[in-house]
């Protein structure tokens, strides 16, 4: 069997994030170099402060500010770190309950190798340069041995509040379609639209897809199909789709190519767009170095009665 | 409970690090004729069909809509799906056949963890605000647990390699697993956790039929039917749960009548050694009871089906006459967060 | 063995909008199942499960975001469960947490539907580029439009059905206080004047995108005969599925969408849809899809769909009403959508329904479907318990 296709597959966007109230001080307060907690209803204290009790689910709104510097609960040595994570050097992951949470915050602690950090290790955050009112507020927590550092008493109310974030989210991946799109694919560079037949029912899948959809057995057989098919139904887009370089109005319908058991979906050029009509013969078009038939025109040919691909619609 | 449900067939795929050359109704559809030709039932003798995927695993939305090609939904079936470890879409199937509205289901899962990075895919999982942004990775996290462990004196590096060892020595018997026999403990992967304690990234799939009553006894020789089965999910936040329990494992084993007698069998979902001290601890697994002998997530670890995989492994055993009485476990979320345990019996002999 | 009578006996929704910038994603969810909770007078401790269910994760780009929305909705110790079938999600989550009281699980169950579609640009999520594949070439109404034109040809409807549709749709939404469009100087000129998007479907005609949430509790007979208020009786649900796309397929009346419907009459004694049931909340996100759905629920002959709507019987005072909620027309938050219309049933036959109440219904049918008309979700409930 040839070599199946794969491609790299991004998965990037930038999601805007809205703020409940609690979200919004603890943030802000980041940005503000104060940490808040919030209290539940029987006294503890959670950082970082969640909107609704785990315990109760009662919705918690009483911020209360803790102190910047904690105790490690436990931790774990990153030698590699990895893609967006808050330091580019080997650190560590923590978690710390700081002073006057009873609840712990994970993050990243810098320090020089493992043999330096241990649970019960007393740290204190380090804050970051530039801050926006993110978690990457903190740059990461660092070794302290001084004093507990007080809070000052915050009342967790600021005068310009964050409401949103905007978090960036990027994912890489690698994408093969499998065997029989790869098939398919590898045919449509030699200008050859081959579909596959189920071997149930004997229906033409195109493009393929490895299974009879109805039968759910593997398609094997392979048919070649077209070129020349008939319109079954379309639309005449009039609005311009984003990262799409077609000038409107165009026609987007369905084409059952001679063969196929049913239509792919294709754009009909060569015709006045409001001359396009159901039962309309077409041929692909192709161009230089496209994968797919750039779009489809009229044959010539006298339209299918409706009776021949009522069904293929 | 007023109907007896059993397992009745179980498949599943060779599960491979990689599955390049399938597309994922191609990898899927090969169980599905497997464990539909286990009972002689076609699509359209069942009653009830449910599955369980990830769209973030695939990198596409709606990624499951085409693995349904590899069914044969023609006509029609009664349908569902759970963005789930394929586990809870056995315990849908489960209600659905107790509602007497269908006698016997098929569930599937499959998961292709070979086109993205999967430790930085789930870190989607989490807190959007708080901790995605940190991009935390799945090892990172179940480290922060396992040294919680170690300082709680629950655990050691040592104790955690004999875990390792013991499933992968085990998996050797097991065809299907993708880490088998002699596995290096290796470095460091985040520390605590060294390669060896970690589960082998990779794409699977797995199918089981279930019925209900009469219907499979006629199916199966020695159905594993479901005595009890039960699901729990914890906070979410790492910080205000403790790593060392299961407090969501031990409520579903005791809901499913874990404790009640004790189990012969377990299959645990453990994707890390040291998940599995925490969940034989909150299970209350004494030293009698053979765990994991299939070698468990640290043999093949194939997202969203795992977890229906163990379940298939505690009944296969049923079926098989080697258990009575099995335990079968699937997790889900950060550090077990949410777990589903449920006991299957086989008749007396 | 006979099933458990299911009751509703709590719904809450949010008001939907395009963007609700002031919550998070768990402050959205937590207000509709505390209006579902204040409806039914309970308290978090007396839900057993939580049944969750949203459209794809990459429309909030959070994977399996009911992790961390377990402590918002009281669901920490707790079974959860969460489904996603497309489109038709918010139905099936509904049926799910059906089967858990019918099946004897539990006595009380949460279930709970939403999207927060201001976090990405929806349409990201829906057309992720997927590399060796032909381009998406017309949005989503290029996926629906031509199925339109289909309608049109086999069934000889006149052009205006679409605009009578949209222009009754978005006249209901004014009466719901949720619903996210309020066009209040609405008329079917302007509807028949809007732009032509994807021809035969004009803007008007289409739905919008919405953040938004909706929650129910569904209960058991213990459970109904404690219900401050007079519960919904779950009469027939049911799912059905066949493949996107296939050799055959009929994208104008699926037959998924028929058997699921002939399903739910079977379970709930209807013998003459048009007859025996008083309104129906079907999933219509374009206009052209109420004749559509009328055929292949069987609420008129093959043909004959727009002419039910042509002659007023689906107006709010007409003989079947349609949508009384304004619709998925008026309403979008995409995994929320399905539920919201077997809720929308849920207020009907309860009498709660205030401005877009149809007078002493007493069985409505709420209908969801998706994936391509590939999944589909109903359920009937009526105002009686069944075999009472």
């Amino acid at each position: 069997m040839p070599e199946v296709l794969t491609a790299p597959l991004t998965v990037e966007f930038p999601f805007t994030r809205s703020l409940g109230p609690v979200q919004s001080a603890f943030l802000t307060g980041l940005r503000e170099r104060v940490v808040l907690g919030v209290r539940t209803g029987d006294g503890r204290v959670l950082v970082p402060p969640v909107e609704y009790d785990p315990v109760t689910a009662d919705e918690i709104r009483d911020l209360v500010e803790v102190a910047p510097t904690g105790t490690v609960t436990t931790w774990a040595w990153n030698h590699e770190p990895r893609r967006g994570q808050p330091l580019d050097t080997p650190f560590a992951w923590v978690l710390v309950r700081l002073d006057g949470a009873d609840t712990a915050l994970l993050h990243a602690l810098d320090a020089p190798g493992p043999d330096a950090v241990h649970t019960g290790m007393r740290v204190r955050v380090r804050w970051a340069a530039e801050r926006e009112g993110a978690i990457t507020d903190i740059a990461c927590f660092e070794s302290y041995d001084g004093e507990q550092e007080q809070p000052t008493g915050h009342s967790g109310e600021f005068a310009d509040a964050i409401t949103k974030i905007v978090t960036p989210a990027r994912l890489d991946y690698r994408y093969s379609p499998g065997r029989a799109q790869t098939a398919y694919l590898r045919a449509l560079a030699d200008r050859r639209t081959v579909g596959e037949r189920c071997p149930s029912c004997h229906k033409v899948y195109v493009p393929p897809r490895g299974a009879c959809p109805t039968c759910g057995v593997a398609t094997t057989e392979q048919v070649e199909v077209g070129p020349a098919g008939t319109v079954t139904t379309f639309c005449i887009v009039n609005i311009k789709a984003k990262n799409l370089d077609i000038e409107v109005p165009y026609v987007y319908a369905h084409i059952a190519l001679d063969g196929a058991g049913l239509a792919l979906h294709g754009r009909i050029g060569g015709i006045p767009y409001d001359q396009v009509r159901m039962g309309l013969r077409v041929e692909p078009v192709w161009t230089e170095g496209a994968r797919h038939p750039d779009h489809y025109r009229p044959t010539g040919e006298p339209d299918a009665e409706y009776d021949t691909y009522k069904e293929l619609l | 409970m007023t109907r007896d449900i059993a397992l009745v067939a179980f498949a599943q795929t060779d599960h491979r690090r990689t599955s390049d050359e399938l597309s994922e109704v191609e990898m899927l559809m090969p169980v599905l004729h497997d464990v539909l030709g286990q009972t002689g039932l076609k699509t359209a003798d069942i009653g009830f069909t449910c599955s369980g995927s990830s769209d973030y695993l695939a990198g596409r939305a709606f990624s499951f809509t085409l693995a349904l090609d590899g069914v044969g939904a023609w006509p029609p079936i009664s349908e569902s799906h759970v963005e789930m470890d394929g586990a809870w879409a056995l315990y849908e199937a489960w209600t659905k056949l107790l509602t007497g509205d269908a006698d016997t289901a098929l569930v599937y899962s499959y998961g292709k963890s070979s086109p993205g990075s999967v430790r930085d895919v789930l870190t989607r999982q989490l807190d959007p605000y708080y901790v995605a942004p940190l991009w935390p990775d799945s090892v990172a996290l179940a480290a922060l647990q396992a040294q919680s462990l170690i300082d709680a004196g629950e655990t050691d590096e040592p104790a955690l390699a004999a875990v390792a060892a013991r499933s992968r020595t085990d998996a050797a018997a097991n065809s299907r697993a993708q880490l088998r026999g002699s596995v290096p403990h290796g470095d460091y992967l985040v520390r605590p956790l060294r390669t060896g304690d970690c589960s082998p990234i990779g794409d699977g799939a797995a199918a089981v039929v279930l019925a209900a009553g009469e219907r499979a006894r006629e199916l199966c020789e020695r159905p594993a039917w479901i005595r009890g089965i039960d699901h729990r999910i914890e906070a979410h936040s790492l910080g205000v749960r403790d790593l060392t329990d299961s407090p969501s494992a031990r409520l579903a084993a005791e809901k499913a009548g874990v404790f009640e007698r004790p189990v012969d069998t377990a299959e645990l979902h453990a994707p890390f050694t040291s998940q599995e001290i925490v969940l034989r601890k909150a299970l209350r697994l004494g030293e009698d009871v053979r765990v994991n002998p299939s070698g468990g997530a640290l043999a093949a670890n194939p997202l969203m089906a795992a977890g229906l995989i163990r379940l298939g492994e505690a009944a296969a055993a049923i079926h098989r006459g080697e258990s009575d009485r099995a335990l079968g476990h699937a997790t889900s979320g950060p550090c077990l967060q949410q777990n589903l345990v449920a006991v299957l019996e086989g008749d007396p002999r | 063995m006979s099933k458990e009578p299911v009751a509703v006996v709590g719904v809450g929704q949010t008001k939907h909008v395009a963007a609700r910038r002031d919550v998070s994603i768990a402050g959205l969810v937590r207000e509709a199942a505390r209006a579902a909770l204040d409806d039914a007078e309970l308290t978090w401790a007396d839900v057993d499960a939580v049944v969750i269910g949203k459209a794809p994760d990459f429309f909030e780009g959070v994977m399996m975001p009911e992790l961390y929305l377990a402590d918002a909705l009281g669901a920490v110790g707790k079974p959860m469960l969460r489904v996603h079938t497309a489109g038709s999600v918010g139905g099936s989550t509904a049926l799910v947490a059906a089967n858990l009281i019918a099946g004897r699980v539990h006595g009380t169950v949460l279930t709970l539907a939403f999207e927060k579609q201001s976090e990405s640009n929806a349409m990201w999520g829906l057309s992720l580029p997927i590399p060796f594949q032909q381009p998406l070439l017309a949005g989503a109404g290029g996926f629906f439009a031509p199925h339109v034109r289909a309608y049109m040809r086999r069934t000889g409807a006149p052009d205006h059905i679409g605009s009578l549709v949209a222009y009754k749709d978005r006249r209901n939404a004014l009466k719901n206080p949720c619903a996210h469009l309020h066009e209040h100087d609405i008329t079917l000129e302007k509807v028949q004047a809007s732009p032509m998007l994807w021809d035969p479907i004009r803007y008007s005609e289409t739905c919008p995108s919405s953040d938004g949430a909706c929650a129910m509790v569904l209960t058991d007979r213990a459970g109904a005969a404690r219900a401050p208020r007079p519960p919904a009786w779950m009469l027939g649900g049911a799912m059905r599925s066949e493949p996107t796309l296939f050799a055959g397929k009929d994208f104008v009346s699926p037959q998924a969408g028929k058997d699921c419907a002939a399903d739910v009459y079977r379970q709930a004694q209807i013998a003459d849809p048009r007859r025996d049931i008083d309104a129906v909340e079907m999933y219509v996100p374009f206009s052209w899809y109420e004749p559509m759905w009328l055929e292949n629920l069987g609420f008129a002959d093959e043909g004959e769909g727009w002419k039910l709507t042509e002659s007023g019987v689906t107006e709010l005072d007409g003989d079947l009403p349609v949508n009384m909620s304004g619709g998925v027309l008026s309403t979008n938050p995409i995994g929320a959508s399905g539920m919201i219309r077997f809720a929308e049933a849920v207020l009907q036959v309860r009498g709660q329904a205030g401005e877009h109440q149809v007078e002493g219904a007493r069985r409505v049918l709420g209908h969801a479907y998706g994936g391509g008309s590939q999944f589909f979700s109903m359920w009937l409930v009526g105002s009686e318990r069944p075999g009472s």
